[in-house]
């Protein structure tokens, strides 16, 4: 007896129902019970613990007491000890809820992430905090330079200063009186290298920038505010 | 902002140095902290479970209880910590929300405790985290629910009319709550009876009877006995057209009643009735005739006015609105389906059934509600291996949104079950309230009994104080304020009741010479019944005075009606007393007076204070209002 389409498409259908049953039970692939059990593992935390109170101590200017109340704080936050760039926009965009701070806070998060892993660890966290708020006015400057030296070259060039200015005009968002022009980045940026920009070469090098932050008591009468912050 | 954002506050600001040197302007001045830098540990105390945490963990969350000055209130010196005097277990859930910033919710704690919990320590419950959220939404719906039905059964539809309701309000509440009057009941019984009398005849007519004598047809018995099914037929549509006219003359709105549901399937019951006999009795229109017919078994609907499960199971399927359109789809969607796959796979097949698709809809649902009648079976092994697969999936199909529906139904069921039980223990619970209400309004009373007693004579104090606690005390002397502010005084229900509507009549002579001389001062004319208010005033008189049960006192397990003949004149540290009395009697709000009967009067009027505080002191008990009447005439013969 022939088999008709219909007979061919119903016994095909039976074959399917049976495979998908045998699958269910686990008899087909045996194999891949395993491999599905070790990919779990994979998702668990990674940890990381800081280097000893001691010495801490020893690299930051902080006490031991604040040494302490710094990392509880942290420790709430990041049980695992590290904070990724994406956790740290999340973070830092909370403080400036009307504009767009996920840019600068890459800059930021660079400029902490000194040894480069993608995550600040606790040590990053405070060496950076200790250099900006016990630091001296060199060292904050040259904290500064960094920040501003995206590709951590020693060079500030135009492009890196426009990035950083755009970054920060950005959080200010939409609202502002007056409002934010779309040149407004670009003219402070031109203002900047012509205080800055000492040689005319386009670029701004640390020692320039020391030297004129130096030169110029705004810069330097302010260097003392954020002190008492801790 | 959430709690970790604090913690971060501080690196934000110290990073805005990269800001300085680009600054167009210089910075403005930081604001000055002169808190302690140092963290602390703080101790907090909730009901003698001590609880430990730094102060910055309280700090993160300035608006709350905790994490403001507001914590100083509750701080105790002497052992330096904060001491709240809440439930322990609850503040546990509270703290872990300052340690971590999530807000949990305790599963197995009272809805309202918790809230009332978290109103306490200044935390809104919005911030609940997204594990306990929908657990806490359900149940304050839960309560919610449950809090509006019982305040619904509390003014709902119990409550008496007001006086002065038209009859046709009354007639429309007698239809909704036939229990309210005996007229009601009677009504809706006999509504009842003759539905269930119409559909019975309207079953039984068509059972076939023993045919006429010399006629070999059997007729049903619709036909033989034409004219007692029609007389009865007629009877009970007159009973249903009344009840309707009734129901649309009391009806507060008509056009909403109309357009019920209640009201349609009325119409529809009754109408065969009427178009049959305007309808004249020939072939061509009899057809039409005979499917009205089948609109008279709407009437079994009308019994829903009469059970509240029929109500509830038509409430269900209404509020399933949408579990019962989904099977109905996903059905539709299988039965179109398999019948397509049936009709090809059976169209070979010489003498087949399936002879089109919307003939193997038929095939398709029976075979889905397991029902298989047999009339149309495939042949073909396509068709069997089709139909066996079409068979299996409708079991499927039709169990997956029935425990939905049952769930609905379960819940509406029971909502209804704690509604009606809410009703009958409303009652007791009223009374219950009454009896406790009384109980203090006593108390207010024997109060002042001790008070007046213990006024004239310093000794007596003493033993006037009994076990009242401070709190009572200063209750009580609140309400007497109220009495000296409003120049009115708590009086006894039963008292206040007897004395407006008794006339006693030798009273009111004996006492106005007696009273006059008081009343000089008295201006109680603007009451509501200067007559009452002047017996009352010397039912006063009697309250107030002292010089009582000299002899024995007649102890009643109800009140006691403590009166005496008053010689006015002498009882002049009574008079400043008496002075300001003016009485309402349409004042509302009565306790109860605790008057104690004296059985020999007679040497009360002499009897200057103090008399044996004893006696008075048994006599005075809070106990519940009835007046002795006779005695009192008694004593007014004085």
């Amino acid at each position: 007896m022939g088999l008709d389409g219909m007979e061919v498409i119903a016994i095909a259908v039976v074959i399917g129902l049976f495979v998908v049953v045998l699958k269910q039970f686990g008899v087909w692939e045996p194999l891949s019970l395993e491999d599905s059990c070790e990919g779990d593992l994979e998702l668990s935390m990674v940890r990381h613990q800081p280097e000893g109170l001691d010495q801490l101590q020893a690299q930051t200017q902080f006490t031991r007491k604040e040494l302490q109340s710094l990392y509880r704080g942290f420790k709430n936050e990041c049980p695992s000890g590290l904070v990724d760039e994406e956790t740290f926009k999340s973070i830092y965009s909370q403080f400036f809820p009307q504009g767009d701070a996920t840019t600068y806070a890459h800059f930021l998060f660079n400029a902490f992430d000194m040894d480069r892993s993608g995550s600040i660890r606790f040590e990053d966290f405070v060496i950076g905090l200790s250099v900006l708020l016990r630091g001296s006015v060199t060292e904050k400057l040259r904290w500064a330079f960094n920040l501003y030296d995206i590709n951590k070259d020693g060079y500030v060039t135009k492009e890196e200063m426009m990035a950083i200015m755009t970054s920060i005009y950005d959080m200010m968002g939409r609202y502002t009186l007056p409002s934010v022009r779309d040149d407004s980045p670009y003219e402070h940026v031109e203002r900047f290298f012509q205080k800055m920009d000492r040689n005319r070469d386009g670029v701004v090098t640390i020692d320039e920038f020391i030297e004129t932050c130096q030169k110029d008591e705004n810069i330097m009468a302010s260097m003392q505010l954020f002190e008492n912050v801790i | 902002m959430a709690a970790g954002v604090a913690t971060w506050l501080p690196f934000a600001r110290a990073a805005a140095v990269g800001w300085l040197p680009l600054a167009k302007k210089t910075m403005p001045k930081p604001p000055i902290d002169n808190s302690s830098k140092s963290d602390e540990i703080l101790y907090v105390n909730v009901s003698g479970v001590r609880f430990q945490t730094w102060k910055n963990t309280l700090d993160r969350y300035p608006e709350t209880l905790l994490g403001s000055s507001e914590k100083e209130f509750f701080y105790n010196e002497d052992t330096q910590e904060y001491f709240f005097d809440r439930d322990p277990e609850m503040f546990r859930h509270i703290l872990n929300f300052y340690r971590t910033g999530k807000l949990h919710y305790p599963r197995n704690e009272c809805i309202q405790a918790f809230d009332e919990e978290l109103a306490f320590y200044g935390i809104v419950p919005e911030i609940i985290g997204d594990c306990c959220m929908e657990e806490y939404r359900d149940r304050k719906k839960e309560n919610q629910e449950r809090l509006a039905e019982d305040t619904e059964a509390n003014e709902g539809m119990d409550a008496p009319l007001p006086p002065n309701s038209t009859s046709r309000e009354r007639l429309w509440r007698a239809f909704e709550n036939p229990h309210t009057s005996t007229m009601a009941l009677v009504f809706y019984y006999v509504t009842g009876f003759f539905i269930a009398v119409s559909v019975i005849a309207n079953v039984v007519e068509t059972v076939p009877c023993r045919p006429h004598k010399g006629s070999a047809k059997e007729l049903p018995c619709g036909e033989k006995y034409h004219l007692a099914f029609f007389c009865m037929d007629t009877a009970c549509v007159l009973i249903f057209t009344f009840e309707y006219l009734m129901r649309l003359f009391a009806a507060p709105s008509r056009c909403k009643f109309m357009r019920s549901v209640m009201s349609v399937i009325d119409v529809v019951a009754i109408m065969p009735y009427y178009i049959g006999l305007v309808m004249p009795e020939n072939e061509d229109v009899s057809g039409a005739f005979v499917t009205l017919r089948v609109f008279r078994v709407f009437r079994i609907f009308k019994f829903s006015r009469h059970s509240q499960g029929l109500r509830i199971l038509g409430y269900t399927l209404k509020s399933c609105a949408s579990e019962l359109g989904f099977l109905l789809f996903s059905l539709t969607m299988a039965i179109i389906i398999f019948a397509t796959v049936m009709f090809y796979a059976e169209k070979g097949t010489k003498g087949s059934t399936f002879t089109s698709i919307p003939a193997s809809f038929w095939y398709t649902i029976v075979t889905m509600t397991t029902l298989g009648y047999g009339d149309m079976v495939p042949n073909t092994i396509a068709g069997k291996i089709f139909g066996s697969i079409c068979s299996l999936s409708g079991v499927l199909v039709i169990a997956l949104p029935v425990p939905v529906i049952v769930s609905n139904f379960s819940r509406i069921y029971h909502q209804n079950q704690r509604a009606d039980k809410m009703r009958a223990q409303q009652k007791v619970r009223m009374a219950r309230i009454r009896m406790a209400k009384k109980g203090t309004a006593n108390a207010f009373l024997q109060y002042k009994e001790d008070r007046n007693i213990g006024d004239p004579d310093g000794d007596n104090s003493a033993l006037c104080v009994k076990n009242r606690s401070a709190f009572e005390h200063q209750h009580n002397h609140l309400l007497h304020c109220l009495e000296k502010t409003t120049n009115h005084e708590f009086t006894n229900e039963m008292n206040y009741s007897e004395l407006c509507m008794t006339e006693s009549v030798g009273y009111r002579t004996s006492r106005s010479t007696s009273l006059s001389s008081h009343q000089g001062a008295q201006n109680n004319s603007t009451g509501c019944c200067p007559r009452r208010a002047r017996r009352r005033a010397a039912m006063r008189l009697a309250n107030s005075t002292v010089s009582v049960s000299r002899g024995s006192v007649q102890e009643l397990d109800t009140l006691h009606l403590k009166t005496t003949s008053i010689p006015p004149q002498t009882r002049s540290s009574l008079n400043a007393q008496m002075c300001d009395m003016k009485l309402n009697c349409g004042d509302q709000d009565f306790t109860a007076a605790i008057i104690s009967i004296p059985t020999p009067p007679a040497n009360s009027p002499d009897e200057s204070l103090p008399p044996s505080p004893a006696p008075i002191l048994g006599i005075l008990r809070n106990t519940r209002a009835t007046a002795y009447t006779q005695d009192s005439v008694k004593i007014s013969s004085l």
